[in-house]
């Protein structure tokens, strides 16, 4: 047997209140393409910020080819053979793709040359790109590319790429897969981390399960069914969301001619949106992100106005109406980001049930706050949603995603909207959060409401939407029913390919 | 009213050296600010520098090492912002003010025993024949060597941010600390060069106006200077050479209004004083406009979590 | 090694002692400035913290710190209103000229009129010049996202030429016989803002006492004043809330420069007297230490400006009584903002030591 090109032994990494890592053990072999798997909040993460040199383990130790390897920074890292593309890009928006290749390098050519090279490797593994875009302009699809070729310029010897399918379509994915195979018939060693059963079993050669931090067990992901899998990452077979049969009413929520400029430097404009959705109806709007999903949530959470007849609430135009108009009238939004947008991260939950709850909960009385019933109305969410907290006292940054996600969503369910946009309600979330917040969605629906969930997790979107359309550059796709379509069909709704080509073997 | 004893060739050679002080301080915090801090601790470092400057240069009678003891005293100064923003990571802004409100009490009491005296004069440049040269002698090559020093590190500065890795390094870590620190970089260790940079330069341009251009020690004596090199950075947009540009501008500007008053013109004293300010007011509404130059993480706080 | 550790929230215990462990280690490292200075430390911080208090002469002192007081709670007050929404309003020196100028003119403009309505109108003046004064940063930044430190700051040096100009000119006493400075206030009855001169009050002391007031029911119970707390905390949320940003700047710098203008009215009409070419001493900065000293907190900043009276009246009988130069004490006074600032970090991170196991 040859030796592994990477050994971990025994790594343990705790943080206060958490172990991110316990004694995990594993080996990548050299041109492997190695899963690691697991849910959110599994010590994924974790794991591979020791192997990149972001963070020591407190206990045991990790072999590349056999010598101790223990590196202090991730440039260390860097010049053992380890590249790391993030998940959360690592990313300089204001400066230009040479520049920000040149930042990832240890000792990076002059400009020119660097460019020429970007150019020739981009050509190689098809992944088109132009050494002096601005990368803030640049896809999110694009802006990993950017980071692949930053890792691939360093020769390196093993590839970490932290779930790098989540900003991609489908079609994309099958590109990246294609580069990823050529890198491994090269003799590159990829470990890739994902919770997406499928794509670890059309890509990978073995995966590792984490679970809460443990190494609950190994398999050869074409061997085995993605049932087998899901459980050991799970620990338990979950439920899948119960759909109650329900007849469609009137038009709640309409949408036609939408068009808003970018707000930002780096945002995006939406061009001429059409929808409707219908009371007791879900609709689905899948799209990678910053494909306008943000500036999306805005228009219609009244952040944005736009002109009055652009949004219609059961008939009513309120495109130029703030946000607490559109609260009384009984349109509710739940943004993205939970902490800094959805909630402030330094203020109590009762702050916080107070933020949005104020107009439908009668949290305040000619402009004087109840903080008693805010408190109570906090205290509901909490025991209705299960939100794990001591109390309504605790500042909002103390919850763990999951539970804040849960708390965010049940302030708006519990007012009682009459339409409810959530912008990627399960990001980030442990499976069981992730699986009640859509039930809550669905029974919503089934109480009557319209529901517009933006989400880029595709399975999430075909399990609870009858409807699904995408966003791509700001445009819409036409919505279309759930039942019958096809992964190719969505992905063409994407933008597809968005002219990625096959690499050049 | 004799508009006619204002000497064109003066006034310019004069308006540099009133634009020396801002160019200096602008300068550093440029550097300060693109590294993504905001430090509006400039008045407090400069006025430190003033008066280190002026008592090193009194006691050891050397001009050089007045300025070398200035730079060295608005850097210490920065430290304290250091210790505040970078490791205790206070509120930028408030820690900006709180250097401000220390440095002008502390200058003061340094400068105790200092009023009214004469500083050692800085030599000026004296080159045979060019300096003498109608016209463009006193403006080209009359100066003394602080003066160029600010037209040096101006160039330095621009060279730096746009060809050096340094530079680009510095910028990433003014863009993105979380993506720099997540390739490895050392965010807080460039950001606390980068703000000792500032100090320095601030202190050297509080140096060069109780050296040079008043040339006393007065409280107070840096008279805004450091809030207005604060809007110069702003107003350059982050550009070494617009801060050149601005910093002549409001040289111009502050001499031009000095030479009115002394040619009589009929306007209150008080209204040509406050013209810099209102000037600078204005230039600020005009070039508000565009922030996209900026420093994404301008102001923001830098804590690794892991 | 020392790490540094996030709080999951900021603790309450440590917001309330750092306040106080600030103005400990203030007097500590002020106690070795003032031993470097060739003074007794001891001597010189009893001078300074006790003796207006509880010393020989302190039924002189103890109105007076009422009367340093007033203007300090006053200004402060209204600086912590933008200061918690993220808004720097850091101009209130030249927002407190500018009430001293307008009220001081309404007043003169009247003289010698006795009417009862005399002072009321110029307590309106005094606040509409500190808020006009105020407007110039908040209309530019909403119209023009123009920065409102710099702007208020550069104010601050327009307003102090105005009154240079005023005193010498247009508000300047007709029977002065040339001397610069207005007519006394202190003579004219109608214009006059003490209440009882020897208990140190004035209607300043009053209208601060109904600024904390009024400030605290603002943040505590009033919709306002949660969108203020919110901004600060997360400006996203607040837009998200519901929150207008632009009307939200108007607001908090109109305020806090209508706080700075009365300020200065009142010190015009009773302390002061006049309109002089040195009237202000600096109180629109001190008001931003208050105000954080306060953690921004109105019970906070009636405790902050308290001590920072007393630091300048025991700075004056220090200077007096031991030759302590007034610097030392503008140092003591930055020192104090220094240490409040860096011990802050014991609200939010927890500081530990790390052990490095053996592996």
């Amino acid at each position: 047997m040859t030796s592994p090109l990477l050994s971990l032994q025994g790594l343990t990494k705790a943080y206060p209140g958490v172990v991110a890592n316990s004694n995990v053990s594993f080996d990548i072999a050299t041109g492997q393409v190695h899963a690691l798997l697991g849910e959110n909040g599994a010590g994924k993460s974790t794991l591979v910020k020791m192997i990149y040199g972001l963070v020591q383990p407190d206990n045991g130790v990790m072999l590349l080819n056999g010598q101790p390897y223990a590196p202090a920074e991730p440039r260390a890292a860097r010049a053992d053979g380890i590249a790391m593309v993030f998940q959360h890009f690592s990313l300089f928006d204001a400066l230009n793709v040479a520049e920000n290749i040149a930042l990832g390098m240890e000792r990076p050519p002059a400009m020119r040359d660097l460019a020429a090279r970007i150019r020739e490797v981009s050509e190689t593994y098809g992944l088109p790109l132009d050494p002096y875009r601005t990368v803030g302009d640049l896809s999110a699809g694009e802006r990993q590319r950017v980071e692949i070729i930053r890792c691939l310029l360093q020769d390196p010897k093993l590839l970490i790429m932290d779930e790098p399918t989540s900003v991609l379509t489908p079609q994309e994915v099958d590109i990246l897969f294609e580069t990823l195979r050529k890198l491994k018939s090269e003799g590159t060693a990829i470990l890739y981390i994902s919770h997406k059963l499928e794509e670890i079993r059309a890509l990978c050669d073995h995966a590792t399960v984490l679970r809460l931090g443990e190494n609950v067990g190994e398999c050869i992901p074409a061997e085995t069914s993605a049932r087998d899998m899901a459980e050991l990452m799970v620990g338990s077979t979950l439920q899948p969301p119960e759909r109650a049969e329900r007849d469609l009413g009137e038009v709640a929520l309409d949408i036609s001619g939408l068009s808003v400029p970018a707000p930002g430097e780096f945002g995006t404009s939406l061009n001429n949106l059409h929808m409707t959705v219908r009371q007791g109806e879900v609709l689905g709007i899948g799209g990678v992100a910053g494909n306008g999903q943000d500036e999306l949530l805005g228009v219609l959470s009244g952040e944005i106005l736009t002109l009055p007849e652009a949004v219609r609430l059961n008939g009513q135009a309120v495109g130029n109406l703030g946000p607490t108009a559109r609260r009384r009238l009984g349109l509710l939004t739940a943004p993205e980001e939970r902490l800094g947008h959805a909630a402030a991260p330094d203020m109590t939950l009762t702050e916080n049930a107070m933020l949005t709850g104020s107009v439908r909960r009668r949290l305040e009385s000619r402009g004087f706050l109840r903080w008693r019933d805010a408190r109570g109305f906090a205290e509901k969410i909490i025991q209705d949603f299960d939100v794990r907290t001591p109390g309504p006292e605790n500042a909002a940054r103390s919850l763990s995603g999951g539970n804040l996600q849960k708390f965010v969503i049940g302030r708006e369910v519990l007012q009682d909207p009459q339409v409810l946009v959530v912008n990627q309600p399960t990001w980030g979330v442990d499976a069981s959060a992730a699986a009640a917040i859509r039930q809550a969605i669905l029974d919503l629906a089934a109480h009557g409401a319209a529901v517009v969930c933006i989400s880029q997790d595709l399975d999430e979107l075909m399990e609870i939407s009858d409807r699904f359309a995408a966003l791509n550059e700001g445009r819409l796709s036409t919505p279309r029913d759930t039942a019958g379509l096809t992964i190719d069909e969505i992905g063409l709704m994407m933008g597809g390919a968005h002219g990625m080509e096959v690499a050049h073997v | 009213m004799d508009l006619s004893s204002i000497n064109p060739v003066l006034l310019v050679a004069s308006l540099m050296v009133a634009a020396t002080p801002i160019l200096l301080a602008a300068i550093g915090e440029l550097v300060v600010e693109k590294a993504g801090v905001l430090n509006l601790g400039v008045e407090g470092m400069m006025i430190t520098g003033a008066i280190c400057g002026f008592a090193i240069a009194v006691e050891t009678g050397s001009p050089w090492l007045g300025f070398a003891g200035a730079a060295i005293g608005g850097a210490a100064l920065s430290l304290l912002f250091v210790l505040l923003t970078q490791v205790a990571l206070a509120n930028q802004v408030a820690s900006g003010l709180a250097l401000t409100l220390f440095g002008l009490g502390l200058s003061a009491l340094l400068g105790q025993g200092y009023v009214g005296i004469k500083p050692p004069p800085t030599p000026r440049l004296d080159i045979p024949f060019l300096s003498d040269l109608p016209g463009l002698g006193p403006v080209l090559f009359g100066h003394d060597l602080i003066l160029y020093l600010g037209i040096a590190l101006v160039a330095a500065v621009w060279a730096m941010l746009k060809y050096s890795r340094a530079g680009l390094i510095l910028r990433a870590v003014g863009e993105s600390h979380d993506a720099a620190h997540a390739l490895g970089y050392k965010v807080v260790r460039i950001r606390i060069m980068a703000i000792l940079f500032g100090g320095a330069c601030a202190g050297l341009g509080g140096a060069y106006i109780s050296l040079v251009r008043v040339p006393q020690w007065t409280e107070g004596m840096t008279a805004g200077v450091g809030w207005i090199a604060l809007a110069l950075v702003v107003f350059a947009s982050w550009k070494p050479w617009r801060v050149l540009l601005g910093a002549y501008l409001f040289g111009g500007i502050t001499v031009l209004q000095l030479n009115l008053q002394a040619a009589g013109v009929a306007i209150p004293v008080e209204y040509l004083a406050m013209s810099p300010y209102l000037i600078t007011i204005l230039v600020l509404v005009i070039l508000s406009k565009d922030k996209s130059n900026a420093p994404a993480s301008l102001g923001k706080i830098f804590h690794a979590s892991h | 090694m020392i790490v540094l550790e996030k709080r999951p929230q900021p603790s309450r215990n440590w917001s309330l002692a750092t306040p106080v462990l600030a103005v400990l280690a203030t007097m500590i490292f002020g106690g070795l400035l003032f031993a470097a200075l060739g003074k007794n430390p001891v001597e010189a911080i009893r001078t300074i913290f006790w003796d207006p208090l509880f010393g020989e002469f302190a039924f002189y002192y103890r109105p007076q710190l009422l009367v340093k007081g007033a203007p300090l709670v006053l200004i402060a007050i209204g600086l912590s209103l933008g200061f918690k929404a993220g808004i720097w309003n850091i101009g209130a020196e030249g927002q407190y000229i500018m009430g001293a100028i307008t009220g001081a003119a309404v007043g003169l403009a009247f003289y010698p009129l006795d009417a009862w309505y005399v002072f009321p109108l110029m307590v309106l003046g005094g606040a509409l010049g500190g808020w006009v004064w105020a407007m110039i940063p908040a209309i530019l930044k909403v119209r023009f996202g123009t920065n409102e430190i710099l702007v208020s700051l550069m104010l601050v040096y327009v307003a102090e030429q105005m009154l240079a100009s005023m005193s010498l000119g247009l508000l300047r006493n007709p029977e002065g016989h040339g001397f610069p400075g207005s007519r006394n206030l202190n003579d004219y009855a109608a214009a006059n803002s003490w209440i009882h001169q020897n208990a140190g009050l004035h209607w300043g002391v009053a209208a601060a006492l109904i600024a904390v007031i009024f400030a605290y029911v603002l943040l505590n119970r009033h919709m306002l004043g949660f969108h203020i707390r919110l901004t600060g905390e997360a400006p996203r949320a607040a837009r998200f809330a519901g929150v207008n940003p632009a009307r939200l700047i108007l607001f908090c710098l109109g305020i806090s420069g209508a706080l700075a203008g009365l300020a200065g009215l009142f010190e015009v009409a009773g302390p002061a007297g006049q309109i002089t070419i040195d009237f202000n001493i600096g109180y629109g900065f001190t008001a931003i230490i208050v105000a954080f000293l306060g953690r921004l907190h109105p019970v906070g900043i009636l405790l902050a400006g308290g001590l920072m009276a007393l630091t300048y009246i025991g700075g004056e009988i220090a200077q007096s009584q031991l030759g302590l130069p007034a610097a030392a004490i503008q140092v003591f006074q930055g020192m104090l903002l220094f240490f409040l600032l860096a011990l802050d970090l014991l609200t939010n991170f927890r500081i530990r030591l790390h052990k490095k196991e053996a592996a």
